[in-house]
């Protein structure tokens, strides 16, 4: 590729969403016009509805085929959120009556966190697990934190943040044992880190179209048969989806997210290699760099993240110095709370290097001379930055910033 | 979040990086903010023998507002004596680069660090009398 080929700014933000891949958007212009597939699927008494019908179910078998599950197991959703705020709620208020204590942990996406705070405000007792350094769960510790009235446990396969993968197996088998319902939000999941539901002693599983190259506004919610799993539906109307969904399905939407998924099944070997070849690419282009650090463990990650902190630099003004690449900060110094991440906290990072984290998350269609040219344009602001900064100053004096009485503000 | 023009000069040119001698008795240094708050600003003026300030220079930790409101101050100080230069506000700081209202910490950080400045200068007057000579 030529250098004027490339187009600036550079997305490195593959997990925060995705492009939708040009066959998927194809076959979602299929089901919306007069010539399409527009019927209600839903609709028995002719063919539009029982034309849109099996393009739904086509999609569905699709979903499921990726994780090894019965399409019958499928429920759609609106996406990772709704299906997480179904899955917990729905199992809390189905089982409160055998008991009301659910785990998570600390470093789980905000949709299944804050969903665990409502319930707590409902009268149920949630305990947030502190994951190791890595970001690894203690089983130790997990096991240890169940308890007779434990109903519930939710743990994500892969973290949003630092792509750590968790072993979901090892869980399983414990809640399995102890007959607590599992749920997984397995949002980041798709196409990155296998899943195979067969042996995973998963009860329930939230997934998403667009973090695999598939639409936003839709996701599905895996819910296990063989043991029955039941959950209270939170959305009441039609009786769609066995009752566990009400509302019309969006057949457009669940297609593209079906023909992601084949796509993801297809395509995931060959593009995972690909992926951790350009991850690896720049990470080796930061060797030179002093005092950076990898947040997460990185052998058990998805090929396409790298979480790092630049040491004695503050994220925002790092991306900021990086407006030709579109990437995450840990700090969320934009709003007004001033708190880094969360998840990097729970790692047990201190509060400084939290707050000089990146997210960079390579995909599908990043290019090698793309990640060369991000990596230049990072070292060229890591000496700028660094000149500028009184912290990396009195590092160089050889100053233990530790030793430091701050006034904080 | 979009920045304001100033905010982006100052981020990309910014005015006066740099230290003095912290223990030069014409010199004073105000750090302020914590690492764990995401800023940290060190702001060093220098006075000539009127007591009127003739160099600044600053280094700064922290986010685009914090680098340019540090940044301003330093252009704003240079040819202020010490009285004057106190009188500036972080509101002044946050009007001219057209901060949001998540950032006016930046500029309320800027005013403590000259607040800080000053009164080490003042610190090292009080502790040997012989200051203006040496200076």
């Amino acid at each position: 590729m030529k250098v004027t080929d490339m187009k600036l700014p550079i997305y490195l933000d593959y997990s925060s969403t995705t492009p939708v891949d040009e066959r998927v958007a194809e076959a979602m212009t299929k089901c919306l016009t007069l010539d399409g597939n527009y019927g209600n699927p839903a609709s028995r008494s002719h063919s539009f509805g029982w034309d849109a019908e099996k393009a739904v179910e086509d999609a569905r078998g699709h979903v499921a085929a990726l994780i090894h599950a019965d399409p019958k197991e499928i429920v759609w959703t609106s996406g990772a959120t709704e299906s997480d705020n179904l899955a917990i709620k729905g199992a809390a208020h189905f089982y409160q009556k055998k008991g009301k204590h659910i785990i998570t942990c600390k470093t789980e996406h905000k949709a299944v966190l804050d969903t665990c705070r409502q319930l707590e405000r409902e009268g149920f007792e949630v305990t947030y697990l502190e994951p190791q350094s890595s970001g690894m769960i203690d089983l130790d510790k997990f096991q240890a934190a169940i308890r007779d009235d434990t109903i519930l446990v939710s743990i994500m396969h892969v973290n949003n943040e630092i792509g750590v993968i968790q072993d979901i197996k090892a869980i399983g088998e414990i809640t399995r044992k102890r007959k607590i319902i599992f749920h997984v939000d397995a949002a980041q999941s798709p196409g990155k880190a296998e899943v195979d539901l067969r042996d995973m002693n998963v009860d329930l599983m939230s997934l998403s179209a667009h973090k695999v190259y598939g639409p936003k506004g839709i996701g599905a919610l895996y819910v296990c048969r063989k043991p029955r799993v039941r959950i209270e539906a939170q959305i009441h109307g039609g009786g769609h989806e066995r009752g566990m969904r009400s509302g019309t399905l969006a057949t457009h939407q669940i297609v593209g997210m079906g023909e992601a998924f084949r796509i993801a099944k297809e395509e995931m070997a060959a593009d995972n290699e690909r992926i951790l070849m350009l991850r690896n690419r720049l990470l080796n282009g930061f060797k030179d760099i002093d005092e950076i650090y990898i947040n997460g463990d990185l052998e058990q990650r998805i090929p396409g993240n790298l979480n790092v902190s630049f040491n004695f630099i503050e994220g925002e003004s790092l991306i900021m110095a990086l407006k030709d690449i579109a990437v995450s900060s840990g700090s969320a110094c934009t709003s007004a709370s001033l708190e880094p991440s969360y998840v990097l906290r729970a790692l047990g990072r201190d509060d400084e290097l939290a707050h000089s984290s990146i997210r960079f998350t390579i995909g599908r269609f990043t290019t090698a001379e793309e990640v060369d040219y991000a990596t230049q344009l990072i070292k060229g602001a890591v000496v700028k930055l660094r000149d500028l900064s009184p912290l990396w100053e009195m590092h160089k004096e050889g100053i233990d910033l530790k030793t430091v009485e701050w006034a904080a503000h | 979040m979009a920045y304001s023009d100033k905010v982006l000069d100052h981020y990309e040119n910014p005015r006066n990086v740099g230290s003095f001698d912290k223990d030069d008795r014409s010199v004073g240094t105000g750090m302020v903010g914590a690492p764990a708050c995401g800023d940290v600003m060190k702001l060093q003026i220098k006075i000539d023998d009127d007591g009127v300030i003739e160099d600044a220079k600053f280094k700064t930790y922290g986010c685009g507002s914090a680098i340019a409101s540090s940044s301003l101050l330093t252009e704003w100080v240079k040819g202020k004596t010490l009285a004057q230069a106190s009188e500036i506000k972080n509101t002044d700081i946050a009007e001219e680069l057209a901060l949001p209202p998540v950032k006016i910490h930046c500029s309320v950080l800027a005013e403590d660090a000259i607040q800080a400045a000053i009164e080490d200068l003042k610190s090292k007057d009080a502790s040997g009398a012989e200051h203006k000579k040496i200076a």
